[in-house]
């Protein structure tokens, strides 16, 4: 009798794999349609003659973009700062969660440095650069040190709001089974925060990203080709198409970075059925 | 003061319980001098208007709260207790929702799987184990959090208004898979509900609390056997002069 209930009750299963190519079509035409739409108007825009002399088409400056594409150079720029990037972000993910996870267990911890820590991801993170290089010097430290102090409190944010918001009844159900301290820790507060640490994670290396950039620009290093550097020189070159390609560079490797976090995001929230629409 | 173990001749005995929450003017009493025993394998309802401090109870049984006065002695150390909620971990699935309670009082790996799967069996479940809890309707996802509740091996089972929020065909069913599954393993239950005839159905005793504060306002037993059906004329009949009493004991506070 109670499994025809079942029969009943049971929820349908998700859309079958062969949607999914329409699917993906559904969700990439818009934003090809977008692009276009940017490429027309940057095209008007050049049509109208305005700033003539240094304000390129959308062509020249894709042609520049390809051209630099077959350089070593460029490839070799890209490899700096994305490695910086990935170092920058990885220290201060290991920093906030250590950080994160003190704070979130320990009470008078939480009352000392807490709102520290939101202050801290308010704070431009420009501003540190002076800073950084009276200590460290024109280096990579430098710039490493400040994608830490961008990304850190987001990321110990993130893992502190999801410890504090571990449902109390689930916490009730997990005391009741016997989990304590450290297996409480790993099989249910833990997973529990695992969205908003993501979120925390997604809004950190947004933070790193910007600081990287910046210090990039600040931080010149001699010989030693970034995204930062190819793009100061063509300033200073008043290379107009090269800034603009190196720009859309700077800009896809942001989309690319988002869109991984995105889909991190939409894989647990699926798994959790916070989101069954997807 | 606390919640201790002994091994005395009954399952669960409370004795001049009382719970405050709060302090001074603002101060809340819960339950008032409230004493209980519960016999090993005996079923007992609680029923009382909301508010009555019966989910407070369940929490001081199950050690999950301190009682500020009185003396809570409990025969056993394994206590299980079900919510409203099913309250199932949302990233694991059915059958791990239930293993992790085997693995929190350390079965072995290679007992586990059988031991879920049996329990699994035991709700009517068993192909539905690598479902996620939001994949399952409202009364499966209660069953799987009853087989998590099972797999404690607790003796006494708390029950907090377990089926409150099942519609009641899917209550009836469960009702009957309790009794199936207490045939099997006469564990004992304290079981809290405002639905006065969920409360004959199911209970070997019903006992009656009054509001602001929680007291015991009386004490039924009941004597019809079982199998019964929550639609039978005995049950209806003892329900309403239970639900009389009720009457008379919220009437009494206001």
């Amino acid at each position: 009798m109670i499994e025809a209930i079942d029969q009943l009750d049971a929820v349908p299963a998700a859309g079958s794999r062969s949607n999914r190519g329409r699917r993906i079509w559904a969700g990439t035409w818009p934003k090809l349609a977008a692009l276009i739409i940017v490429l027309v108007i940057w095209q008007l825009i050049h049509l109208s003659g305005w700033k003539k002399l240094v304000f390129p088409g959308p062509a020249p400056t894709l042609a520049n973009l390809g051209d630099q594409a077959g350089t070593s150079l460029f490839w070799h720029a890209v490899g700096t700062t994305m490695q910086r990037a990935v170092v920058g972000f990885a220290v201060a993910v290991l920093i906030g969660v250590v950080v994160g996870a003190l704070v979130s267990r320990n009470r008078p911890l939480r009352a000392a440095i807490g709102s520290l820590i939101t202050g801290l991801q308010t704070m431009p993170s420009i501003a540190w650069f002076p800073f950084a290089i009276i200590i460290f010097g024109i280096s990579n430290s430098a710039i490493v040190f400040v994608i830490v102090l961008g990304a850190a409190p987001s990321v110990a944010n993130g893992l502190i709001a999801g410890v504090d918001y571990t449902p109390p009844l689930l916490l009730r159900a997990g005391k009741m089974m016997g989990l304590r301290r450290w297996s409480l820790y790993r099989h249910l507060i833990l997973p529990a925060s695992l969205p908003s640490f993501v979120a925390g994670l997604r809004q950190g290396w947004a933070f790193s990203w910007r600081s990287l950039m910046a210090g990039e620009l600040l931080v010149i290093i001699g010989n030693e080709p970034s995204l930062g550097v190819l793009l100061s020189t063509d300033q200073d070159q008043t290379d107009m198409p090269s800034v603009m390609a190196i720009m859309i560079v700077i800009l896809i490797l942001g989309i690319i970075a988002h869109t991984a976090f995105g889909a991190a995001d939409k894989a647990i929230r699926r798994r959790w059925g916070l989101d069954i629409s997807v | 003061m606390t919640t201790v173990a002994t091994q005395g001749t009954q399952a669960v005995q409370l004795t001049g319980v009382s719970k405050v929450f709060g302090r001074g003017a603002e101060a809340l009493c819960a339950l008032d001098q409230v004493s209980l025993t519960v016999a090993p394998g005996e079923f007992v309802c609680l029923i009382g208007a909301s508010g009555c401090g019966k989910s407070t109870l369940l929490s001081l049984v199950a050690g999950l709260e301190q009682p500020t006065s009185g003396t809570i002695s409990v025969s056993t150390k394994q206590v299980a207790l079900m919510f409203q909620e099913p309250a199932l971990f949302p990233w694991l699935t059915a059958a791990a929702n239930v293993e992790l309670a085997l693995r929190a009082r350390k079965v072995p790996k290679a007992e586990r799987r059988q031991r879920t799967e049996e329990l699994l069996d035991l709700v009517h479940l068993s192909g539905f184990g690598a479902k996620r809890p939001h994949e399952l309707s409202g009364g499966m996802r209660q069953r799987i959090a009853l087989a998590r509740s099972l797999a404690q091996d607790a003796d006494v089972l708390l029950m907090d208004e377990p089926f409150g929020a099942l519609d009641a065909m899917t209550r009836d069913l469960l009702h009957d898979e309790l009794d199936r599954i207490r045939d099997g393993r006469p564990f004992t239950v304290l079981f809290v509900t405002h639905n006065v005839r969920e409360a004959v159905r199911l209970g070997d005793r019903v006992v009656l609390l009054s509001s602001h504060p929680g007291r015991v306002a009386g004490e039924f037993e009941v004597p019809i056997p079982r199998p019964r059906r929550i639609d039978s004329a005995p049950v209806a009949e003892l329900a309403a002069t239970i639900t009389d009493k009720l009457k008379e004991a919220i009437a009494g506070h206001d």
